[in-house]
């Protein structure tokens, strides 16, 4: 019998998997280093210092990488015209972005000086932003600190008002009530638009508009909270989209602290171009992984398609590549917020023992990643009685096995984003349990050779079955094939790959070389 | 057990079912009894007490008893209140467009186009406009199904197209002229703003444009979606929650055929 395994899981089966997931993400990563996009390069401009709106709203990033784009230059990179242009004429990016927003300037106008010269000024600059970030980890860290950090279950819930202002009331509240994470849900068309909406927003459906200015907002009434809780409220964006790595860098500026980052997630449940997503992740990682930030994978989703008993393994297999792609990213293994969920029919005979089952595997196996456990979604009905206690079996599994980030169900999911008395009910439900049930974990062995046993075994081994496919026939041909979730995505459909641009030999980023040996230091 | 738990209250109300005046029933014949909770944005003191009795009141609820009360935030205070409603309705008056068909079976279903149509029907679904929400659509195109109603790509005599969510109500007319499409399947779950009103309008809208509204099966479902909701916004049915593959197809062949005796 395994003595570290509660489930008395083959680690060696463990092994191999985590093999295959590595030689499959250093195979996309071959790809994914052969390529930049828009929004990447938008990334730089913000890194940079541009920031903004022109006369027609249309943020200054976009202005200049589109300038950029007319003039067929996009395969050097942004950085590099940009500091050739400061070289030229001494003005600051935000500057340049100003005069070529005023068609008084293009990129490309001026005869390209020393790259030597060109790399040692952008890299100045480069710095002084990554020292910014620096600073808000460190703050961070101080207020963690300073507070003292939780222990045991984050209890993780969402706003979605639409109105940022609401939503700080609502926040504020729930933070009370006992909440240590606030997602702010955006507004449901945002994945799609291919640039960053600017400012303050009150209206958005479905959610609020993930703006600069929102996010700041937001986390200064989380800070104030924190103050008068003597807690560290933890606030959480979606990294996910058209402008995915932006987003990352927006959250990098304002402290957020978690970031819905998923490899996958764009190309099965947006339709976004799996290259395009599969290039932009890395990207984003890369400034969550220098930021502190802990990602969020959405695995969860799968198996509101999928069938959760039946696509179980399709869950671990994704787990495993989400690791190996974040490693490659820089992330540590703390900052892996790994997602799975508690989505298996009611009705299921001895479905409480194989969701048990599932996470007390996935702690095992990442034992080190603050895993992101999603609460019952799809077999939510709108009996709200019955949903409250589903909710409650859900926060059982949490206690009983670990998990780190746990996303408070609703009992009105399938009715309506939540009102505040939904939330204090679930908050109060959550407490109550984790509370009643806390050291159960310690108690409680499974029986050798049970139920619980075998369906852990059986899960590792058919995603380790999953996973060498996947590694014989390539990521692409797997999303291809509708392994994931029951969706197939074609290779060259979606949105968003015109935005997808092959390098040229001279291409400069400077933040890719700057974070790489930096996280290699161990350094920020 | 505690006192004041059982109701000592005389019951002198007519305890006959009468269907002209029906009210909520909790464990006597028109006893009215209902039961709520809201928030209200005050302080939870002894105000609070009387301003939620004073809410339900108006509700028209007779004898409001605050059952539970508790702080949400500073001056949010949240209620549970139980009382007996005051009003009555007149069940005989009410009429609904009620899709009354009984579901057939796929069996039942494949061998009912397979006889009277004689050829496959095409059914395109999507969830349109902004919403992302695809759990309704899958559930009734996808294989697996939902609750083990098998989807409508397991019926063999239906061509069934999922184009997924966020479809463009554009892309749908386009790719339903070009599948020649008999039943438009449109999923709706984001309500906010009445924004599913205003995408399903655009939708028939588009489809009147190009002609072919009256070429096809129209039939929209979400989980605040209505048969009369769907009529009203111009649709030929809509289904709330908890509909099935096998609802959604019996109606449609049913209706096909109904029109086609009709011309």
């Amino acid at each position: 019998m395994n003595t570290t395994s509660k489930l008395n899981l083959d680690f060696t089966f463990v092994e191999k998997a985590r093999t295959s997931a590595k030689n499959i993400a250093s195979t996309t990563q071959e790809f994914i280093d052969q390529y930049t996009t828009t929004t990447i390069e938008r990334t730089v401009c913000r890194l940079l210092g541009i920031d903004g709106v022109d006369e027609f709203d249309v943020p200054l990033p976009n202005v200049v990488v589109d300038n950029l784009v007319k003039a067929k230059g996009l395969t050097k990179g942004v950085s590099l015209y940009l500091g050739n242009v400061i070289l030229h004429t001494n003005y600051s990016p935000q500057k340049i972005a100003e005069e070529i927003a005023n068609g008084k300037l293009s990129l490309t106008e001026f005869p390209l000086k020393e790259i030597s010269e060109i790399k040692a000024i952008i890299n100045i600059i480069a710095q002084e932003t990554l020292i910014k970030i620096s600073q808000n980890k460190k703050k961070r860290q101080n207020l963690l600190e300073k507070y003292g950090d939780k222990e045991g279950a984050l209890i993780y819930v969402i706003v979605a008002t639409g109105n940022i202002y609401e939503d700080i009331v609502q926040a504020q509240a729930a933070a009370r009530q006992g909440a240590d994470v606030i997602a702010v849900i955006r507004s449901t068309v945002q994945s799609l638009l291919d640039y960053v909406p600017y400012g303050a927003t009150t209206e958005g459906f479905g959610g609020t508009y993930a703006t600069q200015e929102n996010f700041k907002i937001m986390r200064k009434a989380l800070d104030e909270v924190s103050e008068e809780l003597g807690r560290y409220i933890r606030l959480t964006n979606y990294c996910s989209g058209l402008c995915m790595p932006e987003i990352a860098a927006m959250g990098a500026f304002e402290r957020l602290d978690m970031m819905l980052n998923d490899a996958l997630y764009g190309i099965l449940f947006r339709d976004i171009n799996m290259k395009r997503t599969i290039i932009d992740q890395h990207f984003s990682r890369m400034i969550n992984a220098y930021a502190g930030v802990i990602i969020n994978t959405g695995e969860d989703n799968y198996l509101t398609t999928a069938d959760a008993y039946e696509a179980a393994h399709t869950v671990l297999a994704s787990e495993f590549i989400n690791e190996q792609f974040a490693l490659l990213a820089g992330l540590k293994e703390e900052q892996m917020g790994l997602g799975h969920a508690f989505e298996m029919n009611p009705d299921l005979k001895n479905g409480f023992l194989y969701e048990l089952a599932q996470a007390q595997m996935t702690r095992e196996i990442f034992p080190k990643a603050p895993l992101k456990y999603m609460p019952p979604t799809k077999y939510m009905t709108g009996n709200i009685f019955k949903g409250h206690i589903q909710d409650a079996l859900f926060n059982m599994i949490t206690i009983m096995t670990n998990q780190r980030i746990h996303l408070l169900g609703m009992l009105t999911e399938a009715i309506h984003t939540p009102f505040m008395a939904d939330r204090a009910l679930s908050i109060e439900n959550a407490r109550y349990i984790f509370n009643n049930m806390n050291s159960l974990h310690d108690e409680i062995t499974f029986k050798e050779g049970g139920i619980m046993e075998k369906r852990a075994n059986e899960v590792l081994n058919q995603a380790y079955e999953l996973l060498k496919v996947i590694e014989s026939q390539g990521l692409f041909e797997t999303i291809n094939k509708g392994t994931f979730a029951g969706i197939k995505r074609p290779l060259d459909g979606g949105k968003g790959l015109d935005g997808v641009i092959l390098k040229s030999s001279d291409y400069f980023n400077p933040f890719i070389e700057l974070i790489t040996n930096e996280l290699k230091k161990g350094g920020a | 057990m505690g006192g004041g738990l059982y109701s000592t209250d005389k019951k002198d109300f007519d305890k006959n079912f009468d269907p002209t005046k029906i009210r909520p029933y909790g464990d006597t014949m028109n006893d009215g009894k209902v039961q709520l909770s809201f928030t209200l944005p005050i302080e939870d003191d002894g105000k609070a007490i009387v301003a939620a009795k004073q809410i339900a009141i108006k509700m028209g609820i007779k004898d409001p008893n605050v059952a539970f009360h508790t702080s949400l935030d500073k001056g949010f205070t949240f209620f549970v209140v139980y009382g007996s409603i005051i009003h009555s309705i007149d069940y005989t008056q009410i009429k609904v467009e009620s899709i009354e068909v009984e579901s057939m079976s796929i069996e039942e279903i494949n061998e009912f186009i397979r006889d009277k149509i004689k050829r496959k029907l095409v059914f395109l679904g999507a969830t349109t406009g902004t919403d992302a929400h695809t759990v309704g659509i899958d559930a009734i195109m996808n294989m697996k199904g939902f609750a083990g109603h098998y989807g409508l790509e397991r019926y063999e005599m239906i061509d069934a197209y999922n184009l997924g969510s966020q479809v463009a109500n554009e892309t749908f007319v386009k790719k339903a002229i070009e599948l020649k499409a008999d039943v438009l399947l449109v999923s709706q779950a984001v309500t906010q703003k009445q924004i599913h009103v205003q995408n399903l309008t655009n939708l028939v809208e588009l489809l009147e444009a190009e002609g072919i509204r009256d070429k096809v099966l129209l039939i929209c479902g979400g989980p605040r979606i209505s048969n009369e909701l769907a009529k009203e916004l111009g649709y030929d049915a809509g289904f709330g929650p908890g509909t099935y593959a096998d609802l959604v197809a019996t109606f449609a062949v049913k209706e096909i055929i109904r029109r086609t005796l009709n011309q």
